[in-house]
């Protein structure tokens, strides 16, 4: 556990968390990143196309923002390139079926203490443990 | 325009909380769902703090009975459990094991261009559009308008 960071999360969490009271405060959605980018890929201009569109580049700016400030995260890969995407594959697939993702189902579905929510979340919870487990323990042989 | 500038917003501070909070470090995430390796129990506590402020923040956010830039609160109504929701969970617990990476910092990560992020992301964009029309499929099967599947077999 020599990388274990409870303050830095606790922090990144709870700004997390402000902006799902921001999106709800101004724009009354859900701010689930899945739903977000997915609404996006329907090829017509709806009335959320430009927000969701707007939320995604600040989504993709801030770390950048932040990285020029001096604050540059870490982002070390564990996986080869095919298998990256193919986990995208499922991903993407996994969580427009199942309505939601991390933030959707995780974060703001359990906030409000939807049974769909907590259902998928400790579903999606298990099996990427199950799945970590398998790859790096069973298949590894570690 | 206030939309617009509210989504910015909104998804800037978002990004910001992936950032700090090691949630966009792939090697994290494996960490924390390897319970059985050298656990890292840090992303609990980005749980923990998103969970927390937002279930607070929302009950304050309600009282007012509407949203300040839009007409009334967009919440999902569903309570039922059907196989799409587990299936679809399950597909991505699976998926999000194998890369370490869920939609959100796969998104946030895009600005350091690593090709693993890149092809990441582009996937997961197929794989979105693919379930959309597997569920509008689906949904026209439901509904007897699609193509006559079953007669065909």
């Amino acid at each position: 556990m020599e990388h274990f960071t409870p303050i830095s999360s606790l922090i990144g969490g709870g700004l997390i968390g402000l902006s799902a009271v921001m999106l709800m405060l101004l724009s009354g959605r859900i701010a689930g990143i899945s739903g977000i980018t997915s609404g996006l890929l329907s090829f017509t201009w709806t009335p959320d196309s430009a927000w969701r569109l707007a939320f995604v580049v600040g989504l993709i700016g801030a770390p950048v923002g932040l990285a020029i400030a001096g604050v540059k995260p870490e982002i070390s890969f564990v996986t080869s390139l095919p298998i990256m995407a193919i986990a995208g594959l499922i991903v993407g697939f996994g969580t427009v079926l199942g309505g939601g993702c991390t933030s959707g189902h995780g974060v703001c579905g359990i906030a409000r203490l939807s049974p769909r929510s907590i259902i998928a979340t400790v579903v999606f919870m298990t099996f990427g443990v199950a799945t970590v487990f398998i790859v790096r323990h069973l298949l590894a042989g570690g | 325009m206030k939309r617009i500038v509210a989504g910015l917003f909104a998804g800037a501070v978002f990004g910001a909380g992936l950032s700090i909070s090691g949630l966009i470090n792939p090697a994290k995430v494996d960490a924390f769902l390897d319970i059985a390796g050298d656990w890292d129990p840090s992303l609990a506590f980005v749980m923990l703090g998103a969970v927390i402020v937002t279930a607070v923040g929302y009950r304050l956010v309600w009282r007012r009975g509407s949203p300040l830039l839009e007409q009334a609160f967009a919440l999902p109504t569903r309570r039922d459990i059907d196989p799409n929701l587990l299936v679809g969970a399950a597909l991505f617990g699976i998926g999000w094991g194998l890369g370490g990476v869920c939609p959100g910092p796969g998104l946030a990560g895009l600005g350091f261009g690593a090709t693993e992020t890149l092809a990441f992301v582009a996937a997961m964009i197929v794989g979105m559009f693919a379930a959309r029309q597997f569920g509008d499929f689906l949904g026209r099967l439901k509904s007897g308008a699609g193509p006559t599947v079953t007669s065909s077999q």
